[in-house]
């Protein structure tokens, strides 16, 4: 009986936690959802549900019926193309450096890799102001190499540790073994190594690739043409007026906020065990 | 590399084949890295060279007040934030269905990008339409504040939006160094009768504090770049009176005074390198 009594207190407990972090968690986000499919008037009437639920707000935002939106379908690819070049490019350059630090044992690779480490370490808003002026320099401005670059400047030293700490629990005997075979250095990297390193490459390209799309500050500071900039700046771009159309803003936020969403659940696995483990050794 | 063309020995020749594909391969990234950190970093300090920009910034009150905010910033939310981490990376290793549904739902707000919910949290937050406003209005029948108009409201919003986007992540990290402790020593002391104060100090605590430090001192180091959190929110007003380090800089390039921008950066630089170098002590180890 006591000990009964007991385990109820503690789930009481544990109850008196888990609310509050629900609630904390989600009203941010389904204030954002109620908004999406909430009509003009009702949205802001304080109701938990709307009483005229409506998918209009998406309809206005797919047909681009207005003015903050003239090139949604066009910021929605740029945001797409831009963070799958930066996956990409990002995942290739991340991918070499690492082969050469960790397995080439190439002459300079720990200098190398401190350097990526003080890259990574920089805070991101730090490094945008001499990136802005350097861009301008290289007259990159309003290109979205521009940005392509930079997020693949960002995103590729913590790519290269997290793949260089992952390349290095490889047993050491394989390489031996390719190399005694006369296997080339490509043929290592490409027959041996890639094949082992598949679900950090898979945790290392969704990182990149969600970095690139959840970018606010370089893409706002290095592109400006509307039908250039991603979808994060079309957003930041609402704010500029006080009669700003709320839930068309809020509607394409969620349009906006499900691709990352649906990509990290899909590749939780991955990314927890890639990347927590990385994150912080201690 | 033009080592490579030279006639060498055959054994030689075998050697540097496999050092020719090492540098080959780092080259793409050492490429990236010297032409977008480190020149830019090189023109930036360049930028920042004369003194008067510095005595232009002190001068500056908007420079006083975000030094104090940004400090402000720093030693409040991410204390809060990593304490709060830690008793709920205690919370999220028991074992029980619903705290499994609930910490896939806890990670959302650090899985999704930060513009649609901290522009959600600014909606709420407006003083006319917001639905904290009119919850209160329709309750009280009074006027609630104007959240965002007062100061230090603002930018204790600002850090709390902070604390919403990056608890998840510091909470996956701590919930991983718990796991990370051996069950047994639990059982034992449980046997021993220890209460649970007794087990979290003399158990948990030793073998999490290293981890609990990196993770504080890294946290920030990225915190003094949170742009998104005060200027989505803020827009670093009322009257500019709540920027941090990270928005001033891009407020003086947005003026087109890029010697102040940077110079903001470099007075926050004797903070930031010991912590950075820090960092890479404890990561290249």
């Amino acid at each position: 009986m006591k000990l009964k009594r007991k385990a109820i207190t503690n789930e009481a407990q544990l109850l008196l936690i888990g609310i509050p972090v629900f609630l904390w968690t989600m009203i941010p986000i389904y204030h954002l959802f109620l908004f999406a499919i909430s009509g003009r008037d009702s949205a802001t009437s304080g109701h938990l549900w709307p009483t005229h639920p409506t998918l209009q707000n998406f309809s206005t935002v797919f047909q681009q019926h207005h003015f903050y939106l003239n090139h949604f379908w066009i910021q929605l690819g740029n945001s797409l193309v831009i963070a799958l070049a930066v996956g990409v490019l990002t995942l290739f350059i991340a991918t070499a450096a690492a082969f050469a630090i960790s397995r080439l044992k190439v002459r300079g690779g720990r200098v190398v890799m401190n350097l990526a480490l003080f890259t990574y370490f920089i805070p991101a808003a730090f490094l945008a102001v001499p990136m802005y002026k350097t861009m301008g320099n290289y007259g990159l401005l309003n290109s979205q190499w521009a940005l392509i670059l930079a997020m693949v400047t960002i995103a590729s030293p913590y790519c290269i540790w997290v793949l260089k700490q992952a390349s290095d629990k490889l047993p050491w005997e394989l390489d031996e073994a390719a190399r005694i075979d006369g296997a080339s250095p490509l043929q290592l990297f490409g027959l041996v190594y890639l094949p082992l390193m598949v679900p950090s490459l898979v945790a290392v390209g969704t990182y990149a690739l969600l970095l690139a799309w959840n970018e606010y500050l370089y893409a706002f500071l290095l592109l400006s043409r509307d039908d250039s900039v991603t979808l994060a700046v079309a957003l930041g771009n609402f704010l500029a007026a006080d009669d700003s159309p709320w839930e068309l803003l809020m509607a394409t936020g969620l349009i906006y906020a499900l691709p990352p969403a649906a990509i990290y659940y899909a590749f939780k696995r991955y990314m927890v065990s890639g990347l927590t483990a990385g994150a912080v050794k201690s | 590399m033009t080592a490579v063309a030279l006639p060498v020995p055959a054994a030689r020749r075998a050697l540097s084949r496999w050092e020719f594909w090492g540098r080959a391969l780092i080259a793409p990234y050492l490429v990236i890295f010297a032409v977008f950190v480190l020149y830019p970093v090189c023109y930036g300090l360049w930028l920042a060279r004369h003194p008067a920009s510095y005595v232009r910034l002190i001068e500056d009150p908007i420079f006083f007040r975000t030094a104090i905010n940004t400090v402000i910033f720093i030693v409040v939310a991410i204390n809060l934030k990593m304490l709060v981490a830690l008793a709920l990376s205690g919370f999220f290793v028991q074992a029980r269905w619903w705290i499994k549904i609930l910490s896939v739902l806890f990670i959302l707000p650090w899985a999704v990008p930060s513009i649609p919910t901290i522009l959600s949290v600014r909606f709420m937050l407006n003083p006319e339409w917001g639905v904290i406003n009119t919850t209160i209005f329709r309750l009280t029948g009074l006027d609630g504040p104007n959240w965002l108009n007062d100061p230090m409201l603002a930018l204790g919003f600002s850090m709390l939006m902070h604390v919403w986007k990056s608890l998840p992540f510091w909470t996956l990290i701590l919930v991983a160094g718990r796991l990370a402790i051996p069950l047994e020593q639990y059982e034992a002391a449980s046997v021993d009768g220890a209460t649970r104060w007794q087990k979290f100090r003399f158990i948990t605590w030793p073998s999490m504090r290293g981890l609990y430090l990196t993770s504080t001192i890294l946290s920030m180091i990225w915190t003094l770049g949170d742009f998104n959190s005060v200027y989505l929110l803020t827009g670093g007003g009322p009257a500019d009176l709540t920027h941090v380090l990270a928005t001033l800089g891009i407020r003086y390039l947005r003026l087109d005074q890029v010697d102040l921008s940077m110079a903001s950066i470099v007075v926050a630089l004797p903070l930031v390198l010991p912590l950075v170098y820090f960092m890479m002590k404890r990561l290249s180890k």
